[in-house]
């Protein structure tokens, strides 16, 4: 049966479903594993049934869980969309939340540390990846128009820029980075040659977007472009640039995000950043899983920050060039 | 203002070759300044690139093209000036999506000319209103018809007040209805007194407005003379066939 957007839907049945359909999942949960000794009453009758006890109480519980999936899916298709995708979220946050749950973490334990996490690890990874992501967009940019351009130099350094910084793992390049810049006379600290490895290499990765985005403006932009008798920086900047953006922005935004996990690369070099204090924080007390739970999901939320900030940005693009 | 120049456009022997096919044959073409010239013929036959190179939007490799006084070579310096007195309309609009009508037209004088943002709105509403698309100056070009579209374009060419309008095939992407509001348009142009070379297959048009009207085929000029001569009294065969399939259309 599809989830069909185009009936009327009557705030009796979306009532009735918000309320029955929590009912029932806390109602399976709680019967099923919690408080599930009725289902020892009614299987495990005598100790001779036991091997098949188990396997009538488990197949029992299976086939609850699979009506009540079925249950569920269908009654959603009873409430409107926006509804619909709220309630998915939650649920699988739900499923997810009962997950971490059998991993029986101290909480108090969380509670105590994840302020420390927060305050060192967390502003820690974002400085370095805002201002990373930052010059990596420069860096992109300019690489991407030195690519396309007619001057044979300009091609020649992006080209190499591009297919070195991504050919080699980013671990490699920060050590070679770190100790390699002081060879040449430049005493670097860890956060600056964090930051500059992550620009130069998600840089030579975003170049290519850019690349993409800039060829896939259609030729008679150029050409109009040109007929006006315009320069060739000022097509880029007032005609060609603009409508790239549109283009370029999802998969920008996407390399962002990563840059935030990669972040946690630079902690070889001695930056304190996230990953890194979870988990000495974890090894040294043995709570190693608490910690790098926490960890993941305060990357979660700074995650879901950018994909709400990319939201906004492309939104802000698209009634302009209907 | 600027003193009377004899402007015309000279080909002198030019050819043309995209790779190995042979686009434009040893192709002599002279226009006078204010003329009226109307270049038609089969898919195919370099009418397009022609125009196009008399703009610098293509190379030739062999021959002279001159404009003006300016003879057209790789040089930056020379393209520029070319390119600000001829003013081209393409057959798929090419307006810029992301601004509005009134911003499509200034970018060329504020960006090229260096007018005052102030001036170059006015002389763009003058061209617009002209072109009678004044109450759609502050729309996007994704929010007009596919005729709107094709007179702002106009209007933004003639923004930049140049001595020459080429025109290549404006109205072959438009449906029966808009082609003649933009036929009509031009029609009223030729007011203006700027020499005009349109690339197209409307022959109403051409009758009523061409000095001379062209004949290419297969990368060389066949016949030219007036539209009278040409449409009435064709003297090549070829030119014979190509009336008869277009006018039993």
């Amino acid at each position: 049966m599809p989830l069909t957007n185009r009936r009327k839907y009557r705030t009796s049945t979306t009532l009735a479903v918000l309320i029955v359909l929590p009912i029932l999942i806390s109602s399976y949960y709680y019967f099923c594993f919690v408080n599930n000794f009725w289902l020892t009453e009614l299987f495990f009758r005598s100790p001779s049934t036991q091997e098949r006890g188990r396997f009538y109480a488990s197949l029992f519980k299976w086939v609850l869980g699979i009506a009540l999936f079925f249950i569920n899916y269908i009654s959603l298709g009873k409430i409107q969309k926006r509804l619909q995708i709220i309630i998915t979220s939650l649920e699988l946050f739900l499923l997810l939340a009962l997950f971490m749950a059998t991993f029986q973490l101290s909480l108090p334990f969380i509670a105590a540390k994840v302020g420390y996490l927060i305050t060192q690890g967390a502003f820690t990874t974002l400085y370095v990846s805002a201002i990373s992501i930052v010059l990596a967009f420069c860096i992109a940019l300019v690489t991407a128009i030195a690519r396309l351009s007619s001057n044979g130099v300009a091609v020649g350094i992006a080209t190499f820029y591009t297919s070195f910084f991504r050919g080699i793992p980013l671990l490699i390049q920060i050590f070679i980075l770190y100790m390699g810049l002081p060879q040449l006379g430049f005493v670097i600290n860890p956060i600056p040659a964090g930051i500059t490895a992550l620009s130069l290499c998600y840089g030579a990765y975003m170049s290519e977007v850019f690349r993409a985005g800039i060829q896939s403006i259609p030729h008679g932009q150029w050409e109009a472009s040109r007929a006006l008798g315009l320069h060739k920086s000022k097509i880029m900047r007032l005609v060609i640039l603009p409508q790239a953006l549109k283009i370029i922005i999802p998969p920008t935004g996407n390399h962002f995000i990563a840059m935030l996990k990669d972040s946690s690369l630079v902690s070889v070099v001695g930056v304190w950043e996230l990953t890194y204090v979870a988990s000495t924080v974890g090894n040294r007390e043995f709570r190693n899983m608490e910690m790098l739970i926490t960890a993941a999901a305060i990357y979660w939320i700074m995650s879901i920050l950018l994909e709400i900030i990319q939201g906004r940005i492309e939104r802000s693009y698209s009634p302009a060039a209907r | 203002m600027q003193d009377a120049v004899k402007y015309a456009i000279t080909l002198e022997n030019v050819n043309k070759w995209y790779g190995k096919h042979h686009v434009l044959k040893d192709i002599n073409l002279s226009i006078k300044d204010k003329e009226k010239v109307v270049i038609c013929g089969p898919s195919g036959s370099g009418k397009s690139t022609m125009i196009r190179c008399i703009n610098g939007l293509e190379e030739h490799q062999e021959g002279k093209i001159v404009v003006g006084n300016v003879e057209l070579c790789d040089e930056l310096k020379s393209l520029d000036q070319i390119r600000g007195d001829a003013g081209m309309v393409f057959q798929s609009f090419n307006l810029f999506p992301h601004m509005t009508v009134l911003e499509n037209c200034t970018l060329g004088p504020i960006h090229v000319r260096g007018m005052k943002r102030a001036k170059a709105e006015e002389l763009a509403m003058s061209l617009i209103s002209r072109v009678n698309i004044r109450d759609q100056a502050h729309k996007y070009p994704g929010q007009l018809s596919g005729g709107q579209q094709q007179r702002v374009a106009i209007a933004r060419a003639l923004c930049m007040q140049p001595k020459i309008m080429l025109f290549d095939e404006p109205t072959s992407a438009l449906d029966p209805e808009m082609v003649k509001e933009v036929l009509d348009t031009m029609i009223e142009l030729t007011d203006l007194g700027m020499t005009m070379i349109c690339v197209t297959h409307e022959m109403g048009f051409a009758k009523q407005v061409a000095d001379r009207v062209i004949f290419m085929d297969n990368g060389s000029i066949i016949e030219s003379g007036t539209p009278v001569e040409m449409f009435e009294a064709p003297k090549t065969d070829r030119l014979k066939l190509f009336l008869s399939q277009i006018l039993h259309h």
